[in-house]
C-alpha cells in the first residue's frame, strides 16, 4: 500500500524562533493587534510503500530520528494518509 | 603531519583551508570528497571547512553529517585523531553529534560577515596550546546560523567540563550580549568534545592566518596543532615524518 506522510517540523517551544519573531513583528505592523505568537516550521511530505499504516508510520518515525528532525531543537507531528 | 580537508558539494572555504595548511611547516594536506570512504593512512587532522554544504538544505550541516566520509571521520575521532570544524564544519559536527549542541539562525536573522573578537578560554587543547589563557584574538565570522544552543542543563554540564574554548568578547576580554554577534548561549564561539580532540568554531582561523588578508591571530591554531602532533608523535613513537 502507498501512504503519504506529512511531517510537520517546528522548533521546540523553548527555542527562540527568529523567523517567527520577524513575521510576528510584520503582522503587528500590518494591524493585527490581537496576534500573540507566530512559529514557523516546515512540512515534509514523504510517499512510502508499506504493508500497512502501522509499518508506514514506524518507518517514517525512523526517518525522523535518522535525519528529518533534530530532536535537540525540533519536534515533529506525523499525519499519515493512505493513497 | 598529515591533514585532509573534506569537500562537500557547496563547501566554499575548502581552498582557504588547503592553502593555509599547505603553508604550515611539515604539514601535508590533501582534499577529500564527501563520498570518499577512507582517510589517507596516518592522518593526524581532518578539517571540515566552511560553506553551505548541500545548500544548507533541511538544516545547515544535516545532510553533510550523513555523508559517507563522516563514518570514517567518526572512527578517526574515536581513535583520538584531531577533527576541526570551521563554521559550516562546526554545524556538521553538531549535526553528526560529534559535538554537543546545535547552531540556530542568528538572533537578528541576518547573515553577519565581519571581524570578531574572541577570548581563548582553554589553552590545554591540541588546537589552542600556543595561545595564552584569556588572550583576545580576532578572527572573522561569516554566517547566518551561528547561534549556539543547548538546553540549560546540558549547557551547565558543558561549562562544568570546561568544553568552551572560544567566546565572543570585547577588546578587554569581557563577554557581554552587546559584543555577542549572533546571540549564542553563554557567548560561545567554539567548543571541544569531552576528550578534547574535536574542535568546532563559527569564526574562521584560516581567514586570519596571513597578515596581508585578515591578520595572523589564527596562525596559532596551526602552530598548536603542529606542536601537539610533534609531542604526540614522540609519545606514541610514530612521529609522522618530520
Amino acid at each position: 500500500m502507498r501512504f503519504r506522510a506529512e511531517i510537520i517540523v517546528t522548533l521546540k517551544s523553548g527555542v527562540l524562533d527568529t523567523q517567527g519573531k520577524a513575521v510576528f513583528s510584520s503582522l503587528r505592523r500590518l494591524g493585527h493587534p490581537g496576534i500573540e505568537d507566530v512559529r514557523i516550521g516546515r512540512v515534509i511530505s514523504v510517499v512510502v510503500d508499506a504493508p500497512d499504516a502501522a509499518e508506514a508510520r514506524s518507518e517514517v518515525e525512523t526517518m525522523c530520528q535518522n535525519l528529518l528532525v533534530n530532536d535537540l531543537i525540533e519536534e515533529a507531528r506525523v499525519d499519515l494518509e493512505a493513497l | 603531519m598529515r591533514s585532509a580537508v573534506i569537500v562537500f558539494p557547496g563547501s566554499n572555504c575548502d581552498r582557504d583551508a588547503l592553502r593555509t595548511l599547505a603553508e604550515v611547516p611539515g604539514m601535508e594536506v590533501e582534499p577529500l570528497w564527501h563520498d570518499d570512504t577512507t582517510l589517507p593512512p596516518e592522518t593526524d587532522l581532518v578539517v571540515l571547512p566552511g560553506g553551505f554544504s548541500y545548500g544548507d538544505y533541511l538544516r545547515p550541516g544535516a545532510l553533510a553529517a550523513r555523508a559517507p566520509i563522516i563514518a570514517e571521520v567518526r572512527r578517526h575521532a574515536d581513535r583520538g585523531g584531531l577533527v576541526l570544524g570551521i563554521c559550516n564544519g562546526f554545524q556538521v559536527l553538531t549535526e553528526s553529534r560529534l559535538l554537543p549542541g546545535a547552531l540556530l539562525p542568528n538572533r537578528d536573522t541576518r547573515f553577519i560577515c565581519r571581524p570578531c573578537l574572541l577570548r581563548v578560554d582553554r589553552t590545554d587543547t591540541p588546537f589552542t596550546n600556543a595561545y595564552q589563557k584569556g588572550q583576545v584574538v580576532q578572527f572573522p565570522i561569516a554566517h547566518a546560523d551561528g547561534r549556539f544552543y543547548l538546553p540549560e542543563e546540558d549547557l551547565a554540564q558543558l561549562e562544568q567540563r570546561g568544553q568552551v574554548v572560544f567566546r565572543y568578547c570585547d577588546v578587554t576580554g569581557r563577554v557581554d550580549p552587546s559584543v555577542n554577534p549572533n546571540g549564542a548561549a553563554h557567548h560561545i564561539a567554539g567548543i571541544v568534545n569531552d576528550r578534547g580532540n574535536v574542535l568546532g568554531l563559527m569564526p574562521h582561523p584560516e581567514r586570519a592566518s596571513d597578515p596581508r588578508i585578515g591578520g595572523e591571530d589564527g596562525k596559532m591554531i596551526w602552530d598548536s596543532i603542529r606542536a601537539w602532533c610533534q609531542n604526540e608523535g614522540k609519545r606514541s613513537g610514530h612521529g609522522h615524518g618530520f
